[in-house]
């Protein structure tokens, strides 16, 4: 391979990072606009105690916005807590065990993967909708006890879109296993329960904790299922921001994609540590 | 509470036979996904044969009546509206992958050529964009793409410098924004798969090619693309299904001129009222991601690209 055409593929290769980045650095930027119709940067804001700063304090005050933050982060940790669990269980099973149903079990986990979200959020839609209205009818509940959608649906759904993805990365990670490790934890007179938490778990921890950075990523960055499965009250962060899209939009929402990009890539980078750490 | 007292050191004695703790250890699994994933998924089957009554609620019936309407046939005759719409949706998902496959190849080969101890950095830096989240991406290209936005201000700003009129360009809202939206959100799902090809060949093999004669064109041709397939085949699948089902970038950054399949099914279930012909309209959509899915699968092989991606 000559010079000349390695430095193609370079320029390429930069021109292509630079694709993916552009959009990012103006989020950022705009973020200090002094403009708040936003539309062409007008210098930077100094407005208030806050300075430059001016649109992040401003999300501080915006009630609508900080309840969706915390809706996003309940519904994020709640799934990732539970998805992790179930779906290392169901990666050990299918990795260890022999048992009947186990060709079911496979195809099904790979439904989330092949079909569009969106038939799956109306599916989910039509599902709850429908049991809804047949329990609310026959047990005749009436105002606010009625059952509708909300966090509760929307947390179960994460969890299900989740688990097939936490079982794929950890089961990769069992693949590669060496049982002669418990065996000889085994041979030891360990009992299966300790020989799990002592040998197999922190062996396999590295995976279950990508398994869970993921399943916590995709329900941050969900749309579709939770558009489709949310209610009233239950407006997470991509719903608002899909709702202001259509409406107007100010300094603040990128103050707010700023705040997003630096805590997931603090989040991310703190991980990707833990796991080198682990092996 | 141990098994210590046994003789024989393995196998141990007080436990479940495998497949009863292969079934507790799926159980859960199972549970949820039949649940949220294929009860839901046969009741729109159900539904999509049903009707609409004036109150927007579902009619169980056994009609192939939403089907007819997708594909064009009603009481007046030959009406194309929907399968326009279908039409424009697989092709623009097809333009989408095309276009993805032939910016994330370049990148997906640097970083695969590049020093063992860089990768991860550049890998790292190609899912950092993919961590802000979906909306807030179609958020950012609004800005690039109005009429008063960035690009328009540096072309305009370019012009002013070279003396030129400059007259804003119209690109926002337009199907090439889209195209454009589409093509990022997803790019970052064709890379990876790619590079983890690419990264697996062996270097020796660059080295027979050119000891063998071949220049870099007949290598790339020969060795390069056809190692890289698989690859390529992953991405499609990562790429395709999801640019079939998404109505965001084309309700926001086609400002209602596009209209996708799903923005169909959207509306059908929240403005329209019809959960009957949107659920059609649905298993329509999940039919032609499958056809393709398992034409390609067939076709190339399925590797576990999709799984180290």
């Amino acid at each position: 391979m000559t010079k000349k055409r390695s430095l193609g593929v370079t320029l390429a290769a930069m021109l292509v990072y630079a694709f993916l980045y552009a959009p990012i650095l103006v989020l950022v930027v705009f973020a200090f606009n002094d403009s708040r119709t936003n539309v062409v940067f007008e210098g930077v804001v100094n407005r208030g105690p806050c300075g430059p700063f001016y649109w992040f304090c401003q999300l501080a005050d915006n009630r609508e916005l900080l309840n969706a933050a915390r809706n996003t982060l309940t519904i994020a940790f709640t799934s990732t807590l539970v998805s992790t669990i179930v779906g290392t269980m169901a990666a050990l099973a299918l990795q260890r065990y022999r048992f009947p149903g186990k060709l079911f079990s496979e195809a099904a986990l790979y439904i989330p993967i092949v079909i569009p979200e969106i038939v799956m959020g109306i599916g989910i839609l039509v599902l709850f909708s429908t049991l809804f209205r047949f329990l609310n009818a026959s047990l005749g509940l009436q105002g606010d006890s009625r059952l509708a959608m909300g966090l509760g649906t929307v947390i179960v759904s994460h969890i299900a879109f989740s688990v097939p993805f936490v079982t794929l990365v950890v089961r990769a990670r069992l693949h590669g296993f060496d049982k002669a490790v418990e065996e000889a934890a085994m041979d030891l007179y360990a009992n299966e329960w300790r020989t799990f938490w002592r040998v197999t778990l922190p062996i396999i921890a590295p995976g279950v904790l990508s398994g869970a950075l993921l399943a916590f990523t995709l329900s941050l960055d969900d749309f579709v299922i939770t558009f489709f499965t949310t209610g009233p009250g239950a407006t997470t962060l991509p719903i608002y921001v899909y709702g202001l899209l259509r409406r107007i939009t100010t300094p603040e929402l990128n103050a707010l994609s700023t705040l997003w990009i630096t805590l997931v890539f603090i989040t991310v980078f703190i991980t990707q540590r833990l796991e080198r750490r682990m092996g | 509470m141990t098994t210590a007292q046994s003789p024989t050191p393995a196998p141990p004695v007080r436990s479940l036979p495998p497949h009863v703790r292969g079934w507790l250890l799926i159980a859960p699994t199972l549970l949820l996904l039949t649940v949220l994933l294929i009860i839901p998924l046969i009741l729109v089957v159900i539904t999509s044969f049903g009707a609409r009554d004036p109150n927007g609620n579902v009619i169980y019936t056994f009609s192939f009546a939403n089907y007819l309407r997708l594909i064009g046939i009603t009481d007046e005759g030959f009406d194309p509206l929907y399968v326009e719409i279908l039409w424009r949706s697989v092709a623009l998902a097809f333009q989408t992958t095309l276009l993805v496959i032939v910016i994330a190849f370049p990148l997906a080969y640097f970083v695969a050529r590049a020093p063992a101890r860089r990768r991860n950095l550049f890998l790292f830096l190609i899912l950092v964009p993919l961590w802000t989240n979906f909306v807030i991406r179609i958020y950012a290209w609004i800005m690039i793409l109005r009429s008063q936005g960035v690009l328009n201000g540096l072309l305009g700003w370019a012009a002013g410098l070279a003396g030129l009129p400059f007259q804003p360009l119209d690109l926002y809202p337009s199907p090439g924004a889209v195209l454009v939206g589409m093509v990022y959100e997803f790019l970052p799902f064709m890379i990876l798969p790619i590079y983890t090809s690419l990264e697996k060949i062996d270097e020796s093999l660059f080295e027979a090619a050119a000891d063998l004669g071949a220049n870099a064109v007949r290598t790339f041709w020969r060795v390069t693309l056809p190692l890289a397939l698989p690859g390529m085949v992953a991405g499609t699948i990562l790429v395709f299904i999801p640019v079939m089902g998404t109505f965001i970038v084309s309700d926001i950054l086609g400002g209602r001129q596009v209209i996708l399949v799903g923005n169909l099914i959207q509306r059908q279930f929240l403005d329209a009222r019809d959960a009957a012909f949107g659920s059609a309209a649905s298993i329509i959509l999940m039919v032609l991601t499958l056809v393709v899915t398992v034409f390609y699968t067939r076709r190339f092989g399925f590797g576990e690209e999709i799984v180290s991606a």
